[in-house]
C-alpha cells in the first residue's frame, strides 16, 4: 500500500465490489435465516400444540412468500445497498427511509446477538456433555462476532461465499434427518398421536399466539436485498436468490416440524433450546447426531455472518446519504468493503450479546423486522401507482398485484396482535424508541442531508407530479 | 486445566487479534487516503451506465 496521503481526482470513486451472484443471494437470504429451523420456531408448539405449530409454519411461510415477491420486485428496479431503505428512500419519502434504515439495522444487529449468545450456549451444552461444568461462554460469544465482523471486513465474496458452504451443508443436515428418519434410521418410531389426543391444548387462541414463533421460520429472508450494490447483474439475480431462498426454507420448515414434532413429545419440543440437534439424539444414531450439531453450529453462524453483512450496508447507506454522519459511507480502498460501519456495529453487538437475555434480543429483532414488514406493504402500493408497470423497466414482476399486499398487511397486523400477547411491553417500548429517532432526525439531522443527491435512479417523473 | 480451558484462553487471545487486525487496518487506511477518497461511493452508478429504465 503506498505510504502517501492520496487524494481523489475528481471523477474516481470507491464502489462496492459488484462480484455476487445468484448463488450468493440464495446463501445470504437462507444463510440469515436457517437458524430459525434450528432453534426457536418450535416455541409455536409451546404456544399452542402441534397443529398451531404447523399451522403457524404455513401461515408464517405464506407472509413470507409475499415478502419476497415484494422484495423481488421493487428491489430488481431499486438496486442499491440499504435494500428497503433506499425503496423507502424513493417511494415513499426520506422520514420513512430514516426508520426503515434503522429497522434494518436494529433487526440485523439484534438477530447477530442473539446468534452469538447461541454459539456460546452449546459450546456450553457440548462442554457439558463431555464432562466440563461452568464453560465461560464470553470468549466464544466475542470470538463469534469478532472472527465474523473480520471476515465481512475483508471482502464480500469470500463472506458469502463461506455463507454459501456452511449453508448448504446446513440444509443437508435437515435433509439427511428427514431422509434416514423415513428409512428407519431411528431407534424411536414417529409418533403423531397427540394432533388426536391434544389438538388445541390452548384453543384457537394458541394458534394466533403461535404465530410470533412461526416468523422464526424465515426471519430475514428480506435481507437479500442488502447485496444489491454487490451482485453483477441484479435483475436477474436478486429474484433469482430471493424467490430460491422462499422456497428452500418452506421445504426445510416443514420437513423440520414433521421430524421433530414425530420424535420429540409436543410438551418437551415446546420448550426445547435445540429442537432439530434433540431429535437427533432421540434417534440413537450417533452420525446423525453429530451432522446435526453440525448443522446447528454452521446455521447460527451463517446468520450471524449475514447480518453483520446486513446491518453494515444499510448503516453504510444512511451514512452515504448523510442521514447519519458522513463517516460511516466510506469505502475500504482495497477490499472495497463498508469497513467503518462493519467496525462501528461491532461494539453495539458485543453489549447486547453479552448484557441482554436471548428472548429480548430476539423480540427486539422479530418487532423491528415486523415494522419493515408493514412498511412494505403500502410501499409497493406507492410504487406501483407512482411509477405503473409501463412506465420503467422492472426485473421482476410479482403476480396478482394487489392480493400479496393484501396478504402481507393482514397476516402483519395478526403477527402484532400475537406478539403483544407475550410482550407488550417490548412492542411500546420498541415504538417509543423509533418515535424518539424520528423527532431527532426530522428536527435535528435532515438539515445535514443533501436533498437532491439522494434521489439516484434516472426514472421519469411519478405519476401525477 | 482440561480442553476447554484452554480453548477459553484461545477464543480471547484470537477475537483480541482479529479486533487488533480491523482496527489497525482501519487506521492505516484513514490516515493514508484522502477522506474525500473514502467516501467517494455514490448510489446508482449501475443504473446510470447500463440501465435506462424506459421500456
Amino acid at each position: 500500500m503506498a505510504n502517501v496521503t492520496a487524494t481523489a481526482p475528481a471523477t474516481e470513486r470507491l464502489q462496492l465490489l459488484r462480484v455476487l451472484g445468484p448463488a450468493h443471494i440464495w446463501a445470504l437470504g437462507v444463510g440469515i435465516v436457517l437458524v430459525g429451523e434450528y432453534m426457536g420456531w418450535n416455541f409455536s408448539v409451546g404456544k399452542g400444540g402441534m397443529i398451531a405449530g404447523l399451522a403457524a409454519c404455513w401461515v408464517a411461510g405464506l407472509l413470507y412468500t409475499c415478502v419476497a415477491m415484494i422484495d423481488s420486485k421493487v428491489t430488481s428496479t431499486i438496486a442499491a445497498a440499504g435494500g428497503q431503505y433506499a425503496q423507502a428512500k424513493h417511494i415513499v419519502g426520506p422520514l420513512m427511509a430514516f426508520n426503515v434504515g434503522l429497522f434494518l439495522v436494529m433487526a440485523y444487529t439484534m438477530l447477530e446477538a442473539a446468534n452469538a449468545i447461541t454459539v456460546g450456549y452449546l459450546l456450553d451444552t457440548v462442554a457439558g456433555m463431555m464432562g466440563h461444568t461452568g464453560l465461560n461462554q464470553k470468549p466464544f460469544i466475542i470470538l463469534s462476532i469478532m472472527f465474523l465482523a473480520w471476515l465481512n471486513f475483508r471482502g464480500v465474496l469470500a463472506t458469502l461465499t463461506f455463507n454459501l458452504v456452511i449453508t448448504a451443508i446446513a440444509f443437508l443436515a435437515i435433509i439427511a434427518l428427514f431422509v434416514s428418519v423415513q428409512l428407519g434410521a431411528s431407534a424411536v418410531p414417529m409418533d403423531f398421536s397427540a394432533i388426536t389426543t391434544s389438538p388445541l391444548p390452548y384453543g384457537w387462541i394458541g394458534i394466533v399466539a403461535a404465530l410470533h414463533f412461526g416468523l422464526w421460520y424465515y426471519l430475514g429472508i428480506e435481507g437479500t436485498c442488502q447485496a444489491a450494490e454487490e451482485v453483477r447483474s441484479p435483475a436477474r439475480s436478486l429474484p433469482y436468490g430471493t424467490m430460491a431462498g422462499i422456497m428452500t426454507l418452506l421445504i426445510a420448515a416443514t420437513m423440520t416440524w414433521y421430524v421433530c414434532s414425530g420424535l420429540l413429545p409436543w410438551e418437551y419440543l415446546g420448550q426445547a433450546g435445540t429442537p432439530l440437534f434433540d431429535a437427533a439424539r432421540v434417534t440413537g444414531n450417533t452420525g446423525l447426531m453429530v451432522l446435526l450439531f453440525v448443522g446447528t453450529m454452521f446455521s447460527t453462524l451463517a446468520s450471524a455472518n449475514g447480518c453483520i453483512n446486513d446491518a453494515s450496508r444499510a448503516w453504510f447507506s444512511m451514512g452515504r446519504d448523510r442521514y447519519l454522519p458522513s463517516w460511516f459511507g466510506a469505502v475500504h480502498p482495497v477490499y472495497r468493503t463498508p469497513y467503518r460501519s462493519i467496525v462501528f456495529l461491532v461494539p453495539i453487538a458485543l453489549i447486547f450479546a453479552l448484557g441482554a437475555p436471548l428472548d429480548q434480543v430476539v423480540t427486539f429483532s422479530i418487532l423491528s423486522g415486523l415494522l419493515g414488514y408493514t412498511f412494505m406493504t403500502f410501499n409497493m402500493v406507492m410504487f406501483r401507482r407512482k411509477w405503473p408497470l409501463d412506465t420503467i423497466k422492472r426485473g421482476y414482476v410479482h403476480p396478482l398485484h394487489p392480493l400479496p399486499v393484501i396478504v402481507l398487511l393482514t397476516l402483519c397486523a395478526a403477527a402484532y396482535f400475537a406478539v403483544f400477547l407475550g410482550y407488550g411491553t417490548q412492542l411500546s417500548a420498541m415504538m417509543c424508541f423509533y418515535i424518539v429517532a424520528s423527532l431527532w432526525f426530522h428536527f435535528r439531522r435532515y438539515r445535514f442531508v443533501r436533498r437532491g443527491d439522494q434521489f439516484t435512479m434516472p426514472w421519469p417523473k411519478p405519476l401525477g407530479y | 486445566m482440561d480442553i476447554w480451558n484452554i480453548l477459553e484462553y484461545v477464543a480471547w487471545a484470537l477475537s483480541a487479534m482479529f479486533g487488533a487486525l480491523m482496527l489497525i487496518n482501519l487506521i492505516r487506511i484513514d490516515t493514508t487516503y484522502d477522506n474525500e477518497l473514502l467516501t467517494s461511493s455514490r448510489e446508482g452508478e449501475i443504473e446510470v451506465t447500463a440501465e435506462r429504465h424506459q421500456i
